[in-house]
């Protein structure tokens, strides 16, 4: 009966995610047709050129990298029952300090530079996004409003730090030293010179610390059963204001290293921008359909990576405008977005079935 | 039975979900102008079956005759139009409406598409008049109290033409005093031609009004009777189908050496008043105090603050002879306390986490749940899987949700959980809400075998029974004080009343007194 039961929950959860991308892709096809184009030409471009060759797959992982960090970091404060809109914001944070502590420290041995840059992105996205965490913990501040402001401030800061001392008023710093290269010789090689990175095996490891964190810590029970009754958790001696904080700080740390990869691994520098960095919301994006399950982001995040390297070659081969592929991905988003809505309310349906159902099997006390 | 006329009459009721039966071949006929309460545990399968009559539910089989003709109701709306209204146990209104809005809503009243609100409120006015609900149409519903709310719900019903009114657990929100004044509503319906059923698990209630009683058990209907010639007794054994005991068993309290010290504490609720009002009290190892009175009197706001979670203004409050006055909630439990929450849903249970995960809720930090900021599942499944049993915890698995569980159940395991952890100061708030005889028994066993262990507990009710038969000592709050402790083997029920009413002790010595020797005067002459 339970496995009946696991089984059943298992399936409706992937039948969630699978649906949205799905409509996502039919939506994109209606839309397609009423322009005159092909759309199976259209999605064959984008998928199988793909995996046609080793160099687009490497690129594919390595955006998908990116988007595992802000995927996670994205589902740990959601799981603790907070919306940290400003991932985009504490990637930024993150990727500039990275580059800007490679520049300085540039004959630093390869591995130590490596590592440190990328710890100095940790930690610098984690208090950007601490400052939400602090405020909403003790002054009760809106997590989403403050940490929006953070997005832009952050954005305006690592615009003038570009300009007035990263560079000579550039619009980008030179690129980092060889010290700081996150590159494998072997991994270019395997894909033809793409950029992929040791990020990637980074973004694994961080994937399963994540799982076992959520689900083997103490911390991570306090923050789960934060995030899903504040109130029995104050009840059960749990610190409100530490969890918050605790989790906006995590949840900043996984943006601030998903920025540092990103910076280091995929430019080796950064340019001034002209908006918040895609990682950010499509690392929300990836943390919705990936249900908040650590394995699904990493999936998620494969399956966003490669429709933004396959969107490359729809103009080309199937004649279909750029902007085309933008709205495929952006209806994806749509549907997984209204997904969770309707996924919020059917699981609300279930569990009162399931409450009336078992509420009169287990009545005989 | 042809003589008497049937409202309605369900025959042969059976709801499945999945290969559950909720109902299973019920059978229930209401007369006209009679109160039939239909009568069994949490979980039994009543709101099913009332879920079918008033059209949210359609039966697998069966058939509902409503004044004689059968019917199928297929949603709420046609159960409206057959004359069936429903006051829920919890109201559906809108605070910041007024009563004649709340009832309005969904058949407003329209001239030339303008709401006429004259009209309405005077129609309304007419119906409250009529059966006596004393109701203001004009007032809202956030300035008038609970009981005023449920009348305006019964309101709700008869503007919309209600014949038959089914009333499901009624009383659980009331004080004691509306309850009387509910009963006398409920008689004045009747006698103005409606038909009652009472939804209840609350034995006496039935006594006072019901007509005839209709008892489920595990889905099925066990028997209808006649309320005048069955005993409390006889209605309780059928609804667990087992004998029940109803008086606490328990030997005299052996108090020995004060486990909790409260002085001059005062608590402010959220808006800034003054809730608890400088309150001093002791509660002694190997005894219970209850603490009796009215709804919001400050009870629910003294517990937070004993618990840490409202801070005090001012006063002290000393455990097993530790001063813990506004510690964090941990730093207080760990000091000796264990604590059944007063909303066990909200306060005392993750409800999606699992069962054993919610047992260790207290404790997952300590050794040997945890080693190093890592949970052991293995203890914690062990643990959990020992208090089940001992508990006797009716769950599938330990690894089910804890929402998956009826409320009977849940509270077990709450208990369970702080039971476990041996406190010095066991404090009970409301334990038995809404649970049925079965359960409370239980409960209430728990708390007298802690007590005799040399635990203290203090055991908050708005239940007078309940304080009565558990306590040694009972306090009396009214208005943020203490009025009176009383020893529980000196003091009835009618002067608990009073002292609940905020009359001092010896004016409800007096009083009581006054009123047996009225009796004694009256017997005497007859």
């Amino acid at each position: 009966m339970q496995l009946i039961r696991q089984h059943k929950s298992f399936l409706s959860g992937l039948i969630v995610p699978l649906t949205s991308i799905l409509f996502g892709f039919i939506f994109g096809a209606i839309l397609m047709l009423a322009f005159g184009y092909n759309p199976i030409l259209a999605y064959q471009a984008m998928i199988v050129s793909v995996f046609q060759s080793p160099y687009f797959i490497g690129e594919a992982l390595r955006q998908a990298t990116a988007l595992t960090f802000t995927g996670l970091g994205f589902a740990l404060a959601f799981q603790a029952g907070f919306f940290n809109i400003g991932i985009a914001g504490q990637a930024l944070a993150g990727w500039v300090s990275a580059v800007w502590f490679a520049l300085a420290f540039p004959d630093l041995p390869r591995i130590v530079l490596v590592t440190l840059s990328l710890i100095i992105g940790l930690i610098i996205g984690a208090l950007w996004a601490s400052i939400a965490g602090f405020l909403r913990a003790y002054f009760g501040t809106s997590e989403v409003i403050v940490s929006i402001m953070l997005n832009y401030t952050a954005l305006q800061i690592t615009n003038y730090l570009i300009r007035n001392v990263l560079s000579e008023s550039g619009n980008s710093t030179e690129r980092v030293g060889e010290n700081a290269n996150m590159g494998f010789a072997w991994l270019s090689a395997l894909t033809q010179n793409s950029r992929l990175n040791v990020g990637f095996f980074i973004a694994i490891i961080v994937v399963i610390l994540y799982w076992v964190f959520m689900t083997k810590t103490t911390a991570g029970f306090e923050i789960r059963a934060v995030g899903l009754n504040a109130s029995a958790s104050r009840y059960a001696g749990m610190s409100a204001e530490k969890n918050i904080i605790l989790s906006m700080f995590l949840s900043g740390a996984l943006a601030g290293l998903g920025g540092a990869v990103h910076g280091l691994g995929t430019f080796g520098n950064i340019f001034t921008q002209g908006g918040l960095p895609d990682i950010g919301f499509n690392g929300i994006a990836v943390a919705l359909l990936g249900l908040g399950n650590p394995i699904g982001i990493f999936f998620s995040s494969i399956l966003f990576g490669v429709l933004n390297i396959g969107a490359g070659f729809m103009p080309n081969q199937a004649g279909v405008p750029d902007e085309m592929a933008n709205i495929v991905i952006a209806a994806i988003i749509f549907f997984v977005g209204a997904n969770y809505i309707i996924r919020y309310f059917l699981d609300k349906i279930a569990a009162k079935k399931e409450v009336t159902n078992s509420a009169s099997q287990g009545g005989d006390v | 039975m042809s003589e008497l006329e049937h409202v309605i009459e369900m025959v042969g009721i059976t709801k499945e979900f999945g290969n559950f039966r909720a109902n299973d071949n019920i059978h229930l006929d209401l007369r006209k102008g009679e109160i039939h309460a239909l009568l069994g545990e949490n979980g039994a399968g009543k709101s099913t079956l009332m879920n079918i009559l008033s059209g949210l539910l359609e039966p697998t089989s069966g058939e509902i005759k409503v004044n004689g003709k059968t019917v199928k109701i297929s949603s709420p709306d046609v159960a409206n139009e057959l004359g069936i209204g429903m006051v829920h146990q919890h109201f559906m209104l809108v605070d910041k409406f007024t009563v004649a809005e709340n009832i309005m809503l969904g058949r407003e009243k329209t001239k030339f598409g303008y709401i006429d609100r004259k009209k309405a409120e005077k129609e309304i006015q007419a119906l409250s008049d009529q059966y006596g609900l004393k109701v203001d149409p004009s007032a809202r519903i956030e300035n008038i109290s609970v009981g005023m709310q449920q009348r305006v719900e019964i309101l709700k019903t008869l503007y919309r033409g209600a014949d038959i009114l089914i009333f499901d657990e009624p009383t659980g929100v009331l004080t004691p005093q509306e309850i009387k004044e509910l009963m006398g509503i409920m008689m004045k319906l009747i006698n103005e031609g409606k038909s009652i059923i009472l939804i209840t698990h609350k034995l006496d209630e039935i006594k006072q009004v019901a007509n005839r009683c209709t008892v489920i058990r595990r889905g099925k209907s066990i028997d209808t009777v006649d309320v005048a010639s069955t005993s409390q007794q006889g209605l309780a054994d059928m609804m667990v189908g087992r004998t029940v005991s109803f008086k606490v068993d328990k030997k005299p309290a052996n108090p020995k050496g004060t486990v909790l010290k409260v002085k001059d504490l005062t608590v402010k609720e959220t808006r800034g008043f003054d809730a608890v009002k400088s309150i001093s009290f002791e509660v002694q190892a190997g005894e219970i105090l209850g603490i009796a009175g009215v709804d919001g009197n400050g009870q629910s706001e003294l517990i937070q603050a004993l618990t840490g979670l409202t801070k005090s203004s001012s006063g002290t409050i000393e455990l097993a002879g530790k001063n813990v006055t506004n510690l964090k909630p941990r730093k207080i439990t760990e000091s000796g306390l264990g604590h059944i929450p007063e909303d066990r849903q909200k306060f005392g249970l993750v409800l999606p986490m699992s069962l054993e995960e919610n047992i260790a809720l207290q404790t997952y930090y300590q050794k040997p749940f945890s080693n190093h900021g890592f949970l052991n599942y293995k203890e914690i499944k062990v643990h959990a899987k020992r208090l089940i049993e001992e508990f006797d915890v009716r769950t599938p698995s330990e690894e089910h949700t804890a929402a998956s569980l009826s409320g009977g159940n849940q509270q077990k395991a709450i208990i369970a959980r702080e039971v476990d952890r041996d406190p010095a100061l066991l404090i009970a708030a409301q334990p038995t809400r809404g649970l049925d005889v079965g359960a409370i028994e239980y409960i209430h066993s728990r708390l007298v075998e802690l007590r005799d262990n040399g635990k203290a507990v203090l055991l908050m009710s708005y239940e007078l029974d309940e304080v009565m038969n558990v306590s040694d000592r009972i306090a009396v709050m009214y208005d943020g004080k203490i009025i009176a402790i009383v020893n529980a083997k000196d003091t009835n029920e009618s002067e608990l009343g009073l002292l609940m009413a905020g009359v001092s002790l010896n004016d409800a010595k007096e009083q009581v007194e006054g009123k047996e020797k009225e009796k004694d005067a009256v017997d005497s002459t007859t």
